[in-house]
């Protein structure tokens, strides 16, 4: 299977703080990534790191396919939603390479490719609004399709289900189950249960890295990962199973 | 209409009417940029800090408006160096350098020896008076600006619109910013001589809250805060003439009118 990305040893972080610290991580061209951990534990850091937004601090990240080849949808609230752009333009953005003098010349291409997407996702008929006039789920539906716009090779979500319903929800991970058989995903989500049903593996991040090579983590795992989360399993219905309420405030009988 | 034919036989008028035009052109097209990106308070820094490139202009004996263009594109350049590479909070680095260039500006004003002349003109505007080769210069700014932003208006819409993703793009994301913090220096400038250094920041975002009350498309966006900003501007010049009146003031007073009669209108 091809190799899209190779990370070795990798710190990185901000300033002089680091976040991520000795992390290795290999991406295949068919993977499925999900990658969980607690808040501030580093998940956006490594995806920035990927696309190269945040400098490595030391070790090793080689990537094995041009930049552009990697499709990227950011978490929500980093997009100033009263900006004055149309979800077509958005769209098209996804497809920057030709932006430069792009104003003579329409390439017919990237347009039809805009439209197929838009159709495909069901939002052709709000392709005039601008993003401030869309619900959650449009949102990321149109943020979907702009990652998508260069036929990327990897995919990289940073929490595609917030601010979305329910439906929206399932049908993302359905698409993305889908999108998996033509480019490998990196899906990070706060929702271990849920995404734990549709991903292959799953990558728990905390200052560390540890890819576990199924999609089902055991407590025993998650303890000594040191990933201070619920335990993931399977069923025929996508659930979660708590930990069990043992006690350790005893009570004083 | 016939004292409009009138006023259009007298020099001054005439520069004055193409100066407001000019001005529309450069500060509705670079003001849309600035507002879409949240950059006001940049650029109100960079505004008031070319006040010291005018109190050296006086102070050296040079055309205060290219020590005011040496300034602000400086101020433009430092605010950003600040903030990135000194680790100063990008608001407050821009009050240090609002704060230093006034503050260098009143010191030269005092130095040098005599009246200052015009120094009200630079602070408040003086559409009135604007040279023939005032306006040659905003004459070649309007299509610098015009040129630049139709030629990569979809790049400066994207990394307007998501840095982040435009650096993954690999647009030429820096370079872009560093060139349209320089133009938004040069049409703070060359616009000083309209509104004034204190009253430029309304031209650079009214006409474009007007226009956002019917478009919320960047291109169409610049269209109508142009024409807006050109209907103040005139509207306003013409105001000030007849009531003799500061003319600065009036063209802002003037926007804020039709910002408000627009918004009133719609609300109904």
């Amino acid at each position: 299977m091809k190799k899209l990305l190779e990370i070795k040893d990798l710190s990185a972080g901000y300033d002089n703080q680091v976040v991520l610290e000795n992390v290795s991580l290999t991406i295949l061209a068919n993977d499925f990534i999900g990658v969980i951990g607690p808040n501030g534990g580093g998940k956006t850091t490594l995806i920035k790191t990927i696309l190269g937004l945040v400098k490595p601090i030391s070790g090793e990240m080689n990537l094995l396919i041009s930049k552009t080849n990697i499709g990227y949808l950011p978490q929500v609230n980093q997009i100033d939603k009263r900006f004055p752009i149309s979800v077509i333009d958005v769209v098209r953005s996804g497809k920057a390479d030709t932006a430069l003098f792009s104003s003579f010349h329409q390439n017919k291409e990237e347009k039809q490719k805009a439209e197929s997407l838009m159709q495909e996702m069901g939002i052709t008929s709000i392709r005039h609004k601008s993003i401030g006039e869309l619900s959650g789920g449009q949102m990321q539906r149109v943020f979907l399709c702009r990652a998508l716009m260069n036929e990327p090779e990897l995919l990289i979500l940073d929490e595609p289900s917030t601010y979305v319903d329910n439906n929206f929800e399932g049908e993302l991970y359905l698409k993305l189950k889908e999108l998996n058989n033509r480019m490998a995903i990196l899906l990070i989500s706060h929702d271990v249960g849920t995404i734990s049903f549709f991903v292959k593996t799953i990558a728990c991040v905390n200052r560390g890295l540890h890819h576990h090579p199924s999609n089902i983590i055991t407590e025993e795992q998650l303890a000594s990962y040191n990933c201070p989360l619920q335990i993931v399993t399977h069923g025929n219905i996508p659930h979660t199973v708590l930990k069990l309420h043992n006690d350790h405030h005893a009570h004083t009988h | 209409m016939h004292i409009l034919i009138e006023l259009f036989s007298y020099d001054f008028f005439v520069n004055a009417f193409l100066a407001s035009l000019l001005a529309a052109i450069s500060c509705g097209i670079v003001g849309t940029y600035i507002v879409s990106r949240r950059i006001v308070f940049i650029s109100g820094g960079i505004t008031h800090a070319s006040f010291g490139g005018i109190g050296m202009g006086y102070y050296l004996g040079i055309n205060p408006l290219v020590g005011a263009g040496i300034f602000s594109i400086l101020s433009g350049m430092g605010i950003q160096l600040f903030s990135s590479k000194g680790k100063v909070r990008e608001d407050s680095s821009i009050a240090i350098w609002w704060s230093l260039g006034m503050a260098i500006g009143i010191i030269f004003v005092y130095l040098t020896p005599g009246y200052a002349p015009n120094l009200m003109s630079y602070l408040f505007g003086s559409i009135l008076t604007v040279s023939t080769g005032e306006i040659g210069l905003m004459l070649a700014l309007a299509i610098v600006i015009i040129l630049f932003f139709t030629l990569f208006y979809r790049t400066i819409l994207y990394i307007a619109f998501d840095e982040d993703f435009a650096k993954t793009s690999d647009l030429p994301v820096a370079l872009f910013n560093y060139l349209l913090m320089v133009l938004i220096s040069l049409t703070i400038v060359l616009n000083i001589r309209v509104v004034g250094i204190i009253l430029i920041l309304s031209l650079l975002t009214i006409p474009q809250a007007t226009a956002n009350l019917f478009t919320r498309n960047f291109g169409r966006m610049m269209f109508y805060s142009v024409g807006f900003a050109f209907l103040a501007s005139f509207i306003g010049l013409l105001v000030s003439y007849f009531a003799d009146i500061p003319s600065g003031a009036t063209i802002i007073f003037t926007q804020v009118v039709i910002f408000g009669l627009v918004k009133l209108i719609k609300a109904f």
